[in-house]
């Protein structure tokens, strides 16, 4: 970081800005953790707590904007000071988003009520889980300590996500083939799948962000991309 | 698969940031060096005022922007003791050729100073004052380059019905502009602005920041300001100055937003010192 400004307030505004945000990111840790172990454990009133704390993420990206609106208003913040305050608003856009993602899995345990319970799909969400888990606490801890190359790995890294979620989502398909009882279940786990890479993305949205608060500006290249869920297609009877 | 080196910076890795199309030199400055008898103000200048662009001149107190902007038209020579040595060119022109006619010099690059300074007599005979000392036209004419300057100045409408009364009547921000005016009237290639808002109130403030940006249309503009917005709202290039150097000289957007010097940073953020 710079240093100090000659306001000394600006600076105490900047960090309580950094201080909501890793604040938030907490939040958002543990509603993926619990979300998926709500899943894996069908423990409904697990999934229903998640769901509620999304109110808190909410209001915490509330708070964070209007910080940032207010600093904005009253310091007209230049370059670096800008580009954090800016940053402090994105990532507060993306971690609310994984909130939804998290909530959105809480109200799905709810549905899943049959004991069909392949044991590899949930290894492979549970894999799945912590690599994204791992990915969201690496790239805020790079937020942070403005760590640009702890970011660049978190957005190089999105990959295996990506390749695990389409060996899971050509799995649930053969599942469902085999029997039409297990569509409903699939389906759930299927968005669930989905979600979690999508929390992933964030994930690189949110180094996206580091590398534009660091550099000074965005980055143009293509991310390294593997999710092929797009492409998986199976034939009845094969 | 793409390849972002972990220690980035590498120009692949991000937009450059989009800049205006260079304009033709207005005035260039080469190795341009000023002194206050002993006192080194300005060392080893170098930089161009593009043609109908807006360039800022920010940094702080005592950096040498004020002074920069005075040997642009050469007022420094009211001093004794004071010199400047290396080209500074306006097109083809030498200014620092000791036989340069100065008036000549003067109407060609105008200026507009800090605090209004309209001359004691009627807003009428502001205008016209200066454009006696350079030509001789019939009063149809000169009734009409007034109304022309006036335009110009963004003050006409407030002004049109009370040409007669005196300069001084006006508020501080119809003064500045009358001044505005009153370089306009001329005919000049280059307006210097020093620090042109600094006693105005925001209204004004606004007013003549407008003024500026169409004036940008047909006149190459050089301004100084201690604030830093104004810089960022008004001009297209930016240049900033510390203890008599020019530490860096940039677009504006880039200076404002991703800075490549720490000084410059430092000054614009407000962690100097």
């Amino acid at each position: 970081m710079a240093s100090e400004h000659t306001a000394k307030a600006f600076d105490s505004d900047l960090q309580e800005l950094t201080r909501l945000v890793a604040e938030m990111g907490g939040l958002v840790e543990r509603m993926i953790t619990e979300s998926v172990d709500a899943l894996i454990r069908r423990d409904i009133a697990l999934g229903k707590r998640v769901v509620a704390s999304d109110i808190e993420i909410d209001s915490l990206q509330r708070v964070i904007e209007e910080r940032a609106v207010l600093t904005i208003a009253r310091r007209q913040p230049m370059a670096v000071d800008l580009r954090e305050i800016v940053g402090a608003m994105r990532v507060a856009t993306d971690l609310e988003r994984i909130g939804d993602l998290a909530k959105n899995m809480g109200k799905r345990v709810a549905a899943l009520e049959n004991d069909f319970q392949p044991l590899k799909l949930i290894r492979g969400l549970e894999h799945m889980t912590d690599l994204v888990l791992s990915q969201v606490k690496s790239v805020l801890d790079a937020y942070a300590a403005h760590d640009l190359p702890a970011a660049m790995n978190v957005w190089k890294s999105d990959e295996e996500v990506d390749a695990i979620c389409t060996s899971l989502f050509r799995e649930l398909l053969t599942y469902m083939m085999e029997d039409p009882r297990n569509i409903s279940f699939c389906i759930h786990l299927m968005f669930c799948a989905k979600n979690i890479e999508r929390i992933g993305d964030h994930a690189t949205n949110i180094a996206e962000t580091v590398f534009y608060m660091i550099e000074g500006q965005q980055i143009t290249d293509k991310r390294p991309k593997g999710d092929m869920t797009t492409f998986a297609t199976t034939v009845p009877g094969n | 698969m793409t390849d972002l080196s972990v220690s980035t910076t590498s120009p692949s890795a991000a937009i450059p940031q989009k800049s205006l199309p260079e304009a033709p030199p207005k005035v260039t400055a080469r190795s341009l060096n000023f002194y206050y008898g002993e006192h080194h103000a300005l060392k080893n200048i170098n930089l161009t005022l593009g043609t109908n662009r807006v360039t800022a001149f920010i940094g702080p107190s005592g950096c040498g922007k004020s002074t920069l902007l005075r040997i642009f038209n050469r007022m420094y020579d009211l001093y004794p003791g004071q010199r400047a040595t290396g080209q500074l060119m306006l097109d083809q022109t030498n200014i620092l050729d000791p036989k340069l006619d100065l008036n000549l010099l003067r109407a060609r690059i105008g200026m507009v100073f800090q605090k209004p300074t309209p001359f004691p007599m009627t807003i009428y005979e502001n205008i016209a004052f200066g454009i006696r000392l350079y030509e001789k036209i019939s009063k149809s004419e000169m009734d009409d380059r007034v109304e022309k300057a006036l335009r110009g100045g963004a003050l006409w409408t407030e002004v049109k019905d009370k040409l007669n009364a005196s300069g001084l009547s006006l508020s501080g921000g119809q003064q500045q502009r009358l001044c505005i005016a009153r370089t306009v009237a001329v005919r000049p290639e280059v307006i210097l602005f020093d620090e042109p808002c600094s006693a105005l109130d925001p209204i004004s403030t606004a007013k003549v920041e407008e003024l500026i940006q169409e004036l940008s249309e047909n006149y190459t503009i050089a301004i100084v300001t201690h604030n830093m917005q104004q810089a960022a709202r008004v001009s297209d290039k930016t240049a900033f100055m510390y203890l008599g150097e020019l530490i860096e000289f940039d677009d504006t957007s880039k200076i404002f937003t991703s800075p490549s010097d720490r000084r410059t940073q430092d000054y614009i953020t407000g962690r100097f010192g």
